[in-house]
């Protein structure tokens, strides 16, 4: 067998990070060769330099046996190289059609765009490969499913013999995921190579037939599908037995904290995107939200913190009526929110460490004398504290918050969420993009709030965790809790399904 | 780069705290100082181009800006409408706005003040100086209430609509004392405030006047606003990160009003002062770009109180010996203005500086 | 006080701000903020009525209009792109720029900071088929010659934007940098290429307001028509007709402005105001519409 691809020794930095430590990489042509590791393992990092978007500090790239120089996605194009990113390179306002043919677009008289031939060849791509795409629907019209089809349709329309995908199931239902990797297995039959990145142990041992695991930057191993379980795997990737499995108390008397009744809003376009949501969260409880992204959970967050007005419906904290409070009274009732996008929402990059510690609580006493000026020596001694609790890797309390890395960011909005001793917790995709030590943190915390009383609302669109955490699972789709579960009276399948549209058994 | 921890080792070592906070500070501000450096020194190519020495000229600004009382005294009277409009921006800037009416918001409070001045007589200055003011900043204010409100409740972008008024405001006021409010003669303007009205001149016989007490004291207290009261830290945070302030209980739109209605109101009192200290009436046309040059030095004083009262004290200084250069050397004196749009240029991108100083190492 | 010559005065008065909210078009679109358009139309207004000066061919001047918006976008585009900087305060710095080196040039030039002396303008020119039509031809029958260019330069624009392949990576571009990069696209280089358009549509627009209006350069004649321009662009919804129409709107407030003026029924300042109040009025109506088609943020490679 040859060699599709060759990484030989490849080094590279980012400031504060060692991303890719001498990896070696090899995959043969025509197999589906998974690359496995824990998030921030260099996976991605990896891949993208094979696709010309980072270039190496050291180390060579070798395709179908000839060295080259991948200076840019260009150049890894015109080799035969395509990639599908985690986060779509798609144009939303531009057709199908049109982001297929973006960079390579066929053109009448030299000038004009030809697009007559552009739905011409690419309904021919569609044909060759099987992939049934509308060609004149604007790319923001389309499901999350579609639109990574249409990445896997624009690689190949440039002609990409090896095909890298990037954590390709993170945003598919466990239905879509299996219709993928019907197509992925399709793609090996035409005689395609593909690249299959994910940390998902399961998955990659089900489609791939080599895997190669990197952890913390430094390739651990290959090894050929039949040769190994996951076990073995998972020890490779993290270096320990890692299952998460929390205690699941019996709770006895427990009491509705939140209760949510036929709650309906609009999107930011006006469209209906809660449709009559009945939800109740208790005391001690974890209760998990499973669903794909994009069927109502930011909406739904959003009317239960306050920041979008709901249409219709109620939402009580403790028998108390609060679908008209404003954020900061919902605060003060007792809710936190641990938001999905750390950057975007959780904090504020330029203010301290200190400073962000009391955001929402910056106008009361201690940190604010009579409301109004604020108390830097009271502020000060309160981050300290926190600082030691949640063990923030920081050089001060007055340093600013930029500065940290993703891990210690969250445990930042950690602590300042769970330490005002709330009655609610709403926990939005917790631990994205953390690390194996981050996560583990997050999810300890999270169920010791859970022990000392604590309600949680935990949204997530990663399955293992909702499966691991939660004491019931609620499924989300289209706007609506379609199902309440026990997780020992269900299974992966139902709830997939569930999260699908379908009707359970 | 965790800060502080140079000025702990410069503690460790002995030197005063005096000396390492100078330090940073002026390791903080050296783009905006080689920003005002550059631009006089494309200036002078601009000068040399048209036929004209940037010796002679700078020079002669020199001179007038600080060679004698009246040229001092016309430094500090330049730079106190300055120091208004810049802290009006810069209020504006924390909360994430861009506030580029500052000009019509000066002209609104002048005609405010200068309404109340003399449209009352008989009153204890104790009370018609204060009324005059508080009528300089709530029409300010409501210049800035205006564009506020189309902002939160309709998504409007304040950089036309602020823009937009200041034309309003220019016309409006020009109407007003071409016709209502004309006082006898030729010349567009209103009738002289009442005495009890005056701000009295700390500097004979110069313009100055305590409306530059006004303006000091004014950039001490939205300094520590900003920095020390919760509604600061609610400004700064709805600045920094919508979200993010959104996502902490703080209401950003009544954030944004209020950062707006006060940008507004410090203009309007710069304004007022003008009409109260310097003029004494209201006339058509009496700033020369003070809007304009608050933005300036706004920028250059990096949004903080201490840098933008030396960078009003240089503006002023430039206008100031800019007359004289006029007068002296015939240069037209909108070199004034290039030098400060130049600076503006500059400062606009930190990056460009660094590049600058490694290509000019290069050189070197 | 409603006639034809109204509408033609309308479309005449539209032109510079067609031309403006074209450029403003072309540089939003592809992610960068344009405030400086009023700095460019002044500067170029000026430069046209210089060279024109000193050459005596108006045409000359309209190229050495160009020419100044072209560069002054360039300043922009180096400042915002290459440098990263602030987008509203480099356009902020032109604009001042521009009032203080157009003043100060003018005295250089002729002595006077508020007028330059008249130089020969380009002429009026008859388009014989469309004057004949009734009422429309007198509209737009009888006009500068950048009047008409204006009209073919909408459509052109149009027809880049929308049906060539440049059309299509500068949509992309600006809505989505990192998909256009990782599609092959020179990110960088198409920003810069748009925002000098920019400036040279602006520096058309300040062409006409200079040479193809009143044959001379006053201190700040744009008026406030960079800004003017600006809403006619959002209220078009950031395509070419849309701002054509919006334009025409305000050329309409302004040409009202100026008639009302001639008849003296109320005081000129309160009339100078209308184009302004109708532009605020503008932006207030238009209630969750504006959706930009980019967000403005830099692109860095990592």
């Amino acid at each position: 067998m040859s060699p599709a691809i060759q990484m030989k020794s490849i080094t590279k930095t980012f400031p504060g990070v060692l991303a890719n430590d001498k990896i070696d990489f090899i995959v043969e042509k025509g197999e589906i060769h998974g690359l496995l590791g824990e998030n921030g393992a260099g996976k991605t990092v990896l891949m993208s330099i094979l696709y010309g978007l980072f270039q190496p500090d050291e180390g060579q790239i070798y395709v179908n046996e000839k060295q080259v120089t991948m200076d840019s996605p260009a150049t890894a194009i015109g080799l035969g190289i395509g990639m599908v990113h985690q986060h779509f390179m798609l144009v939303p306002s531009l057709t199908v059609a049109e982001n297929v043919i973006l960079g390579r677009e066929p053109t009448k008289d030299k000038v004009l765009l030809d697009m007559d031939k552009t739905l011409k060849d690419v309904k021919a791509s569609c044909e060759r490969y099987n992939l049934e795409v509308d060609l004149k629907a604007p790319i923001y019209t389309l499901p999350v499913g579609v639109q990574q089809r249409v990445e896997i349709l624009k690689a190949l329309y440039r002609g990409a013999d090896i095909l890298i995908l990037d954590e390709p199931t993170s945003v598919l239902t466990p239905q879509e995921a299996a219709e993928l990797f019907r197509a992925v297995r399709a793609l090996k039959d035409q005689g395609k190579t593909v690249v299959f990145i994910s940390h998902k142990l399961r998955e990659v041992l089900w489609i791939c037939d080599r895997i190669t695991v990197l952890k913390r930057g430094k390739v651990v191993g290959t090894v050929r599908v039949e040769d190994t379980d996951l076990g073995e795997l998972a020890k490779m990737m993290v270096g320990r037995e890692v299952i998460y499995r929390f205690e699941k108390k019996p709770i006895n008397g427990r009491e509705v904290v939140l209760k949510v009744a036929s709650l309906k809003a609009l999107d930011d376009r006006g469209l209906p995107a809660l449709k009559g949501i009945d939800l109740e969260v208790y005391a001690s409880e974890i209760l998990g939200v499973a669903g794909v992204e994009g069927n109502g959970q930011s909406e739904l967050v959003e009317t239960l913190t306050g920041l979008r007005k709901s249409t219709e419906g109620r939402i009580l904290l403790n028998n108390t009526e609060i679908t008209a409070a404003s954020p900061e009274e919902r605060i003060r009732l007792g809710i936190s929110h641990v938001p999905e996008d750390r950057h975007k929402r959780g904090l504020i990059p330029d203010f301290s460490v200190m400073e962000n510690l009391i955001l929402g609580s910056h106008n009361r006493p201690p940190f604010a004398r009579q409301g109004v000026i604020l108390d830097y020596k009271e502020t000060s001694s309160y981050a300290r504290k926190l600082i030691d609790d949640f063990s923030i890797r920081t050089q001060s309390e007055e340093t600013s918050v930029r500065h940290l890395s993703g891990g210690t960011q969250q445990r930042v909005v950690l602590a300042r969420e769970l330490s005002r001793e709330p009655k609610l917790i709403i926990a939005s995709q917790p631990t994205r993009g953390l690390d194996v030590g981050a996560t583990e943190f997050v999810r300890n915390k999270i169920v010791e709030m859970r022990d000392h009383g604590c309600a949680v609302l935990l949204i997530s669109a990663d399955l293992d965790e909702i499966w691991a955490l939660s004491d019931r699972i609620a499924v989300m789709y289209e706007g609506k809790v379609v199902a309440v579960r026990n997780p020992q009276e269900t299974n992966e399948e139902e709830i997939g399904l569930l999260m699908a549209g379908g009707k359970s058994g | 780069m965790a800060e502080g921890t140079e000025e702990k080792q410069m503690e460790a070592q002995g030197t005063p705290k005096i000396r390492s906070w100078l330090k940073s500070g002026l390791q903080s501000t050296l783009p905006q100082i080689i920003a005002v450096f550059l631009a006089f020194l494309v200036g002078a190519a601009v000068l040399l181009a048209t036929g004209h020495s940037p010796v002679d000229a700078y020079s002669a600004m020199l001179s007038g800006a600080f060679g004698d009382i009246f040229g001092i005294g016309q430094t500090f009277t330049q730079a106190t409408p300055i120091i208004f409009t810049a802290l009006a921006f810069s209020f504006a800037s924390k909360c994430g706005l861009f506030n580029i009416g500052a000009e019509g918001q000066l002209i609104v409070g002048a005609f405010g003040a200068a309404l109340v001045g003399i449209s009352f007589s008989g009153l204890p200055a104790f009370v018609h100086i204060p009324m005059a003011l508080l009528a300089g900043a709530l029409a300010g204010g409501l210049w800035g209430f205006i564009p506020a409100i189309l902002k939160t409740k309709l998504g409007a972008h304040e950089v036309i609509t602020t823009m937009m008024l200041s034309y309003v405001a220019t016309y409006l006021t020009s109407y007003m004392v071409n016709y209502p409010f004309k006082a006898p003669g030729w010349v567009a303007q209103t009738v002289p405030i009442a005495m009890s009205a005056q701000l009295p001149r700390i500097l004979e016989p110069t313009q100055v006047s305590a409306s530059i007490f006004f303006a000091v004291a004014l950039a001490g207290l939205t300094h520590y606003t900003l920095q020390r009261t919760t509604f600061g830290y609610e400004v700064r945070a709805t600045g920094l990160n919508l979200t993010a302030a959104e996502n902490g209980g703080i209401n950003v739109k009544r954030e944004m009003i209020l950062a707006l209605v006060i940008s507004g109101a410090i203009a309007g009192l710069g304004g007022a002062g003008e009409v109260l200290g310097v003029h004494r009436r209201f006339i058509d046309g009496f700033s020369p770009g003070y809007g304009w040059d608050g933005l300036a030095v706004a920028l250059v004083g990096a949004l903080h109180p201490v840098g933008v009262l030396l960078a009003a004290a240089l503006f002023g200084a430039l206008r100031s010996g800019g007359m004289t250069m006029t007068r002296v050397t015939g240069v037209p004196l909108d070199i004034v203005v290039i030098l400060q749009a130049l600076v503006v240029l500059f400062v606009t991108a930190p990056v460009l500086i660094r590049y600058i100083l490694r290509r000019g190492g290069h050189k070197g | 006080m409603i006639n034809v010559g109204l509408f033609a005065a309308a479309v005449r008065m539209a032109t510079p701000i067609v031309f403006a909210s074209l450029g403003g078009i072309f540089s939003e679109r592809v992610g960068i903020i344009n405030v400086g358009l009023e700095g460019m139309m002044l500067t170029s207004a000026f430069s046209g009525v210089a060279i024109t000066f000193f050459t005596g061919n108006p045409w000359l001047g309209v190229l050495a209009a160009i020419l100044a918006g072209g560069l002054l976008g360039l300043l922009h585009a180096l400042l915002t792109v290459k440098f990263i900087g602030n987008q509203i305060v480099s356009g902020t710095g032109i604009n001042i720029f521009a009032l203080g080196f157009t003043a100060y040039m003018s005295q250089v030039l002729w002595g006077s900071r508020g007028a330059s002396e008249t130089v020969q303008g380009l002429n009026v020119v008859a388009v014989p088929l469309l004057q004949d039509i009734p009422i429309i031809g007198e509209i737009i029958g009888k006009h500068t010659p950048l009047v008409y260019l204006m009209l073919i330069i909408t459509v052109l624009c149009y027809i880049v934007l929308f049906r060539t392949p440049l059309g299509l990576r500068i949509r992309a571009v600006g809505e989505n940098p990192a998909a256009s990069d990782t599609a092959g696209i020179d990110v960088f280089r198409i920003k810069y290429q748009c925002v000098m358009i920019s400036g040279m549509l602006a520096g058309l627009g300040g062409a006409f307001l200079s040479l193809g209006h009143l044959n001379l350069f006053a201190w700040g004649m744009t008026g406030g028509r960079g800004f003017i321009a600006l809403a006619a662009m959002i209220f078009g919804n950031w395509m070419p007709f849309g701002a054509f129409g919006a334009s025409l709107l305000f050329g309409f407030a302004d040409a009202l402005q100026m008639r009302l003026q001639a008849l003296g029924l109320l005081p000129p300042q309160i009339i100078l105001t209308i184009p302004y109040v109708v532009t605020i009025a503008v932006l207030a109506g238009m209630v969750g519409r504006a959706a930009p088609p980019s967000d403005y943020k830099p692109y860095s490679k990592e």
